[in-house]
C-alpha cells in the first residue's frame, strides 16, 4: 500500500459517504454542501491523475457556480416546501434495486475486462498537458468540433434560462 | 550554491542533511520538509496579518483625518496585539438556531481560502511555495472557496440580515468572476504561460501594465468586488443589513473573518503586482546588466515584492475609504452592461495583436495605444449615452429642470 | 502512480449508481437535479482516468470532460431555472406535484 493509494482511498470514502449524504439528506441545504464535498473530492482524484487543469476547473465550474447556483436555488424556494414532507419518494426500493442491479453488473464487467489491473504510464517527457489540451481543443483535426457545439449550447442555456426565469413585468 | 542565493533551498538542504543524518527515512524527511515550508508560510502570512492590522488602523484614520491608534508602543505598534487579547476574551457566542457545524466551519474556510493563495505567491525567484502551470485558474478556484465561506456563514447564522448578505455575495460573485478571469487572461496571453512565476519573468524589460492598463484596471475593480471592500462591499452593508454575513459572529470567529479580509486585500495587492507591475523582478531590463546583477538576490526581490504588495493594498484601501456603496442593481448593471463586455472586447484585441505584432518594434506602442483607443471609446460611448439620458430626462421633467434629473451612465 | 485503472473505475461506477438512485428516488426536483451533478461527475472521473491509463498523449479524454463540464453548466442553468419559473407559477419544487400535463 503506498502513499497514493491512500490518498485515493481517503477520497474515494469522502466521495462516495457524501454522494449518499447527497442522496438521502432532509435538508436540501445540507444536500448542497455534501454535494460540495463530493466534487472538492472528485477535484482531489484529478489531482491524483495528474490532471491538474481538471481539478482547477472542477473547482471553479462545480464549486465556484454550479454548487452555488444550487445554493441560490435552494433559498429562493420555500422552506417548508423542501423540509415537511418526506424527501423519499414511495418507490424507492425500486431504486435501490435498480442501483444495486447496475452496480452489480458494470464492476463484473469492468472487472472481466482485460487490462484493468493496469498501472498509468509515465507521462510523455516535454508534454504540458495543459498546452495539448488547449491545442485539442482547437485544432481543426482535433476536436474543434465538439468544442464549438459546447460554446453554442453555453450560449442557447444562457438565453433559455434567462428567459425562463425572467420576471414578467405586469 | 550559497545562503545569499538561495536561502529556503539552502536552510532545506542543511535540515535534510540533519534529519537523514538522525537517521529518518528519505521519503519521511521530505515530507517533514514540505510540511514545515508550508507552516512557515502560514505562520508568515499570519503575522503579516496582524501588521496589517495595524497598517490599515492607520491609514484609514489619515485618510478620515485623525491619528489612529497611537497609545500602545511605538506608533501604536503593539495595538493589534491589545485587539487580538480583547477578542479571544470576548464571549463565544453560537446562536440557538444555528447550523452547528457549518455556522463553525465558515471563519475556518475563509481565512484558509486566503491562505490557499499564498501557495502559489512568489516573494521572489526561488522563495515560492509552489509554481503551477494553472496558477491563475488556482487563483480564481481560491476565490470560489471564500465566497462559499461566506455563503456557508450567511446561511447557518440563521439571520435574515446574515442571509441577505450572502444573497448578495452570490450576485456579486458570480457576475464579478467573469471580468476577473478574463483580466487574468491578458497576462497570460501576453506571457504564453498561466504559471505566476512565469508571468513575473516575462516582465522583466516591460511590465504588463504598460502592455494593457486596463486589464490592470479591470482586475482591481473585479479584486475589490471578490474582496468585498467598499464600493463593493454589498454584503456586509453595515447601513442596510447591518453587518450581512457576519452579524452573528463574535470573539476570535470575527476575527478570523476580519483578519482574512485583511490578508485577503494584501494578497490581491501581491498579484496586481505580479501580474502587472512585474512583481518580484522587471527593473525594466536592468536586471540583467552585469553592474546590476544584485538585483537578482532573492534579498533585493523579497522587499521589492513586499513594497509593490503593499502600494496595491493602499490603493485598494483608498478606493475602500473614498467612495460610497453603490446601490446592487448598479453595481449589477455596472458588471454586465459595461465590465463584462469591455473585458471581452479587450481580451480579444489583445490576443489578435499579440500575434499579429510578435516581434515587431510596434509590440509594446501598439498594444499600449490599443488600450488607450479602447478606453476612448468606451468614455465617448458613455458620454453620449449620458446626453442622450439627460436630454430624454429634461424633456420628461420640462425644459428648465435638466440640471435637476441628471442620471449620469453608469461609470 | 501505482493505482490500477480499475479502482477508478468503480469509484465511478459506485458514485453513478449513488447519483441513479438519488434521481429516482429523491421527490424534490432540486435534489433530482443535484443527484445528476453526480452522474456526471462519475463520467468526468471515467474519462480522466482513461486519458491518463490509455493514451496521455492524445488528449481525447479531458477535451471531452471539458466538454461535459460545458453540458453540466447548462444543465443546471436551465434546470434551476425551470425550477424556479414552476415554482412561481405552482408554489412547489416537489416532481411528483408538477403533474399538470398529465392525463
Amino acid at each position: 500500500m503506498t502513499g497514493a493509494q491512500i490518498l485515493f482511498l481517503v477520497c474515494a470514502g469522502l466521495i462516495l459517504g457524501s454522494a449518499v449524504m447527497v442522496v438521502t439528506a432532509r435538508n436540501l441545504m445540507h444536500a448542497a454542501f455534501w454535494l460540495i464535498a463530493a466534487l472538492f473530492g472528485v477535484a482531489v482524484v484529478y489531482a491524483i491523475l495528474q490532471a491538474g487543469f481538471m481539478a482547477m476547473i472542477q473547482v471553479v465550474i462545480y464549486i465556484g457556480a454550479i454548487a452555488i447556483m444550487f445554493i441560490f436555488a435552494d433559498m429562493l424556494t420555500r422552506r417548508d416546501v423542501r423540509e415537511s414532507r418526506a424527501q423519499i419518494g414511495r418507490n424507492w426500493p425500486v431504486a435501490v434495486l435498480l442501483g444495486l442491479l447496475i452496480l452489480a453488473g458494470l464492476t463484473a464487467l469492468i472487472l472481466a475486462q482485460p487490462g484493468v489491473g493496469r498501472v498509468a504510464p509515465a507521462l510523455p517527457s516535454g508534454l504540458d498537458p495543459v498546452a495539448a489540451l488547449g491545442k485539442a481543443l482547437v485544432s481543426p483535426d482535433a476536436y474543434v468540433l465538439p468544442f464549438e457545439v459546447a460554446s453554442v449550447l453555453l450560449l442557447s442555456a444562457l438565453v433559455g434560462a434567462v428567459y425562463l426565469a425572467f420576471l414578467k413585468k405586469q | 550554491m550559497t545562503f545569499w542565493n538561495d536561502p529556503i533551498r539552502f536552510a532545506a538542504d542543511w535540515l535534510r542533511d540533519l534529519l537523514t543524518g538522525w537517521g529518518l527515512a528519505a521519503q519521511m524527511t521530505d515530507i517533514l520538509l514540505a510540511l514545515l515550508g508550508a507552516l512557515l508560510l502560514i505562520t508568515f502570512s499570519l503575522v503579516l496579518a496582524i501588521f496589517l492590522v495595524w497598517v490599515e488602523r492607520k491609514v484609514v484614520a489619515r485618510f478620515q483625518d485623525r491619528l489612529g491608534p497611537n497609545r500602545l508602543g511605538p506608533f501604536g505598534l503593539v495595538q493589534p496585539f491589545a485587539d487580538i487579547i480583547k477578542l479571544i476574551i470576548k464571549e463565544d457566542i453560537t446562536p440557538a438556531g444555528a447550523d452547528k457545524f457549518l455556522y463553525n466551519l465558515a471563519p475556518v474556510l475563509a481565512l484558509a481560502s486566503v491562505l490557499l493563495l499564498w501557495a502559489i505567491l512568489p516573494l521572489a525567484s526561488v522563495i515560492y511555495g509552489v509554481d503551477l502551470n494553472v496558477a491563475l485558474l488556482y487563483l480564481v478556484a481560491a476565490g470560489a472557496l471564500g465566497t462559499l465561506a461566506i455563503i456557508m456563514g450567511g446561511w447557518a447564522s440563521n439571520n435574515k440580515y446574515a442571509l441577505l448578505g450572502a444573497f448578495r455575495m452570490v450576485a456579486t460573485m458570480i457576475s464579478y468572476e467573469i471580468p476577473m478571469v478574463v483580466s487574468l487572461l491578458i497576462p497570460a496571453i501576453l506571457a504564453g504561460t498561466m504559471s505566476v512565476r512565469g508571468i513575473t519573468e516575462a516582465q522583466g524589460n516591460v511590465w504588463f501594465f504598460f502592455l494593457s492598463p486596463l486589464a490592470a484596471v479591470i482586475f482591481l475593480i473585479s479584486a475589490v468586488a471578490e474582496l468585498g471592500r467598499a464600493p463593493f462591499d454589498l454584503n456586509e452593508a453595515e447601513s442596510e443589513i447591518i453587518a450581512g454575513f457576519h452579524i452573528e459572529y463574535s470573539g476570535m470567529k470575527f476575527g478570523l473573518f476580519y483578519a482574512g479580509e485583511l490578508l485577503h486585500a494584501f494578497t490581491f495587492g501581491g498579484f496586481a503586482a505580479l501580474l502587472f507591475f512585474g512583481g518580484y523582478g522587471g527593473f525594466f531590463g536592468l536586471q540583467n546588466l552585469p553592474a546590476f546583477a544584485w538585483l537578482n538576490n532573492p534579498f533585493v526581490q523579497a522587499p521589492v515584492f513586499m513594497l509593490k504588495a503593499l502600494i496595491g493594498y493602499w490603493v485598494i484601501m483608498w478606493i475602500k475609504y473614498t467612495m460610497p456603496r453603490v446601490r446592487i442593481d448598479h453595481m449589477l448593471a455596472f458588471n454586465w452592461k459595461f465590465l463584462t463586455p469591455l473585458a471581452l472586447i479587450l481580451l480579444m484585441t489583445t490576443a489578435v495583436l499579440d500575434r499579429v505584432l510578435d516581434g515587431s518594434n510596434w509590440y509594446v506602442p501598439g498594444l499600449f495605444l490599443s488600450n488607450l483607443l479602447i478606453a476612448w471609446a468606451t468614455v465617448e460611448i458613455l458620454r453620449a449615452h449620458g446626453r442622450r439620458q439627460r436630454k430624454a430626462e429634461a424633456a420628461r421633467v420640462g425644459t428648465g429642470c435638466a440640471q435637476a434629473g441628471a442620471p449620469t451612465a453608469q461609470q | 502512480m501505482s493505482i490500477p485503472l480499475s479502482w477508478y473505475l468503480l469509484l465511478s461506477v459506485a458514485l453513478f449508481c449513488v447519483g441513479l438512485f438519488g434521481v429516482l428516488s429523491r421527490r424534490n426536483a432540486i435534489a433530482i437535479l443535484l443527484s445528476v451533478e453526480l452522474m456526471l461527475n462519475a463520467v468526468n472521473i471515467n474519462l480522466v482516468a482513461f486519458w491518463r491509463y490509455l493514451d496521455p498523449a492524445r488528449m481525447a479524454g479531458q477535451a471531452f470532460a471539458v466538454i461535459v463540464f460545458a453540458v453540466a453548466a447548462a444543465e443546471v442553468a436551465v434546470g434551476l431555472a425551470l425550477i424556479i419559473a414552476v415554482y412561481r407559477r405552482r408554489k412547489t419544487v416537489v416532481a411528483d406535484e408538477i403533474d399538470l400535463m398529465k392525463w
